[in-house]
């Protein structure tokens, strides 16, 4: 496994931090979306667009791209930043996002958006997708990788463990499932709504294997990744300890964050604080 | 006109149905802060049950309660029913258990989060269900009204409440009876049959064509199943002329069971109202959407006026 450049390190870095500071600009001059869920992502979002996937911005539809789901379909705004600055579509288009006639839906649609594999928005989809997505490479000899970013509040849904089980049957060693564990959803803490526990031990149970980060931590998720490749005979489940609102103090933790717009006065300091400043 | 939230009058009238019934318990999927069912989770922990993100399971779970002589309250999305249709059909239609099925951000009042979180096939699939009732208050006041009847009927119910602050279009000496129409002004020419919030626009199409020489006669439909069918019969031998106003596809919906129900009793002219099989998208508000998508009074009006004409074109 090669180590990471430090130089690289800070790029993905910087790119987790515009992606934040574009998701919630968007978010709050739409007056709409999911800053917690859209924050807790973006160093995951930054590694795998950035770096680690494998995909053309000129040629979305190139057929041995590494396919990426985000189940979590609410958390899009850190998708379309992504997708911008990755050359998908022009970074103005952002500013569109949500209006009638906008190629940027509420929620990820692969229709309308380059670079979308999936359409999402009802959580627990990804996974069982993604399984098909493996089994369909390994009939017709194709490389690609796919991956597939949950919500934890998602994976209390059936049909994920449902796709699960299809991962651990036919061994999928082609599919990575990443868990954004902030422990919050919408009303609440996940360990109070529905606990998820013991997670780790559920995932070894369908036939995953397991590896557990910090998702803020940019080198931990680059070598997750790697490491995940290196497993060739189960699917592998990288289990991202993250904070839900990452980066603006008064968002980190909070459910009542989930799924409301920041006014003009708590984004100015959301972004200085986004900033460093 | 004065605008009321339907889901805080879904919400407080549930802790007053509660209060009156020990029977009651409220199951929700993650969403209880969306569909205020937190209301009632303040007032009755005990008998409030947030299973998290499990719409399957949860509709299931409430079965056991309704077997068990209880009252459950399942609150999800409208849009999120779909996932549970079988148990629904299976568990609760089929099995006649006596669970409250509350779909909340119906029809595409959810206009900020786009079309997966719209609801515009539900009352197709609900209705097609033997056994259930269905039913799509007008505004908040019909929401007061109905529940208590929703919570003291014997049966299954699939209730549908929007996301939308609208105008209220009834007082509080408003009578609703469960499968019964409500003849919310008289006239002559067409007959406009509004259900949800679409009643409100019905009244505002109706007061633009009366100024047009064109007299409207306005019900509102909160019932879809049963179909109050011998109000809709009345309603085509008086004005010959009927336009279904609806805010959901156009196939399967309220138009469709006036359809049904006029095929079998009395064909008259009819133009339906509703979005015409397609999804629609997001948007930045909710009353714009529904004008992009075939909903404006505009819409009503027009399809009034051809309605009128075919009649005309009729005799
Ligand atoms: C099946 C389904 N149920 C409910 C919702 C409404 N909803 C949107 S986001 C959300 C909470 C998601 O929590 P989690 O998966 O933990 O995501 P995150 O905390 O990362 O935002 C809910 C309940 C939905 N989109 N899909």
């Amino acid at each position: 496994m090669v180590s990471h450049s430090e130089k690289l390190i800070n790029e993905l870095n910087d790119m987790a931090k515009q992606l934040r500071i574009d998701a919630l600009e968007m978010i709050h001059r739409r007056g709409q979306g999911h800053p917690g869920g859209s924050l807790s992502i973006a160093e995951i979002i930054a590694a795998l667009f950035f770096h680690h996937l494998r995909i053309d911005p000129m040629r979305p539809d190139w057929e041995e791209r590494d396919r990426f789901i985000l189940s979590k379909g609410h958390a899009c705004a850190t998708l379309y930043a992504a997708l911008a600055h990755r050359g998908f579509f022009p970074i103005e288009e952002l500013t569109n996002w949500g209006h009638l006639n906008s190629r940027l839906q509420g929620h990820p649609d692969r229709l309308k958006t380059a670079g979308v594999e999936m359409t999402t928005g009802f959580l627990g989809h990804g996974l069982a997708i993604g399984a098909g997505l493996c089994l369909a490479a390994r009939l017709k000899k194709m490389n690609y990788h796919t991956y597939v970013l949950l919500g934890d509040g998602e994976c209390q849904s059936g049909i994920l463990w449902e796709g699960a089980l299809t991962a651990g049957k036919y061994r999928l060693s082609n599919l990575t499932a990443i868990v954004d564990y902030n422990d919050v959803q919408l009303d609440g803490p996940v360990h109070e709504i529905m606990p998820l526990e013991p997670f780790v031990e559920k995932w070894k149970a369908f036939s995953f294997a397991v590896i557990e980060i910090n998702g803020h931590n940019m080198r931990e998720i680059l070598d997750s990744l790697d490491m995940a490749l290196q497993i060739h005979t189960k699917p592998t489940a990288i289990i991202a300890h993250t904070t839900k609102g990452k980066g603006v103090s008064f968002m980190e933790n909070k459910a009542s964050w989930h799924g409301r717009a920041p006014n003009d006065e708590q984004f100015a300091r959301a972004k200085a604080e986004l900033l460093g400043r | 006109m004065e605008k009321s939230s339907f889901r805080k009058a879904f919400g407080k009238t549930l802790v007053e149905v509660a209060t009156k019934n020990p029977n009651v318990v409220v199951l929700v999927a993650d969403v209880s802060s969306s569909v205020m069912t937190n209301y009632f989770a303040e007032k009755f922990p005990e008998r409030f049950f947030n299973l998290g993100i499990q719409e399957a399971g949860m509709v299931d779970t409430a079965v056991g309660f309704a077997l068990a002589g209880m009252i459950p309250f399942v609150n999800t999305f409208a849009g999120l029913f779909l996932r549970t249709m079988e148990q629904i059909r299976t568990c609760v239609a089929y099995a006649k258990t006596n669970v409250k099925l509350i779909g909340g951000y119906a029809g595409v009042s959810d206009f900020k989060d786009g079309p997966t979180h719209h609801s515009i096939i539900d009352i197709a699939t609900m209705r097609a269900m033997p056994n259930l009732t269905v039913v799509a208050p007008a505004d908040a006041v019909e929401v007061k009204k109905l529940l208590p009847l929703v919570a003291e009927y014997d049966g299954p119910v699939y209730m549908r409440i929007s996301r939308a602050d609208t105008p209220v279009v009834f007082n509080d000496n408003h009578k609703v009876k469960i499968g019964k129409g409500v003849l919310v002004q008289d006239g002559n020419d067409v007959t406009l049959i509004g259900s949800g919030v679409m009643v409100y626009r019905c009244l505002k199409a109706a007061k633009i064509l009366s100024k047009e020489g064109i007299s409207c006669r306005v019900i509102n439909i909160h019932t879809i199943k049963p179909l109050d069918a011998s109000l809709i019969k009345e309603s085509a031998e008086k004005t010959g002329a009927i336009v279904s106003v609806e805010e959901h596809s156009i196939i399967g919906g309220l138009g469709a069971a006036i359809a049904e129900a006029l095929g079998n009793m009395y064909p008259v002219p009819l133009e339906r109202v509703g979005i015409a099989d397609t999804f629609a998208e997001t948007a930045l508000d909710f009353e714009s959407l529904l004008d992009h998508y075939g909903m404006a009074v505009e819409d009503i009006i027009k399809s009034a006026k051809r309605a009128f004409e075919r009649k005309k074109g009729k005799k």
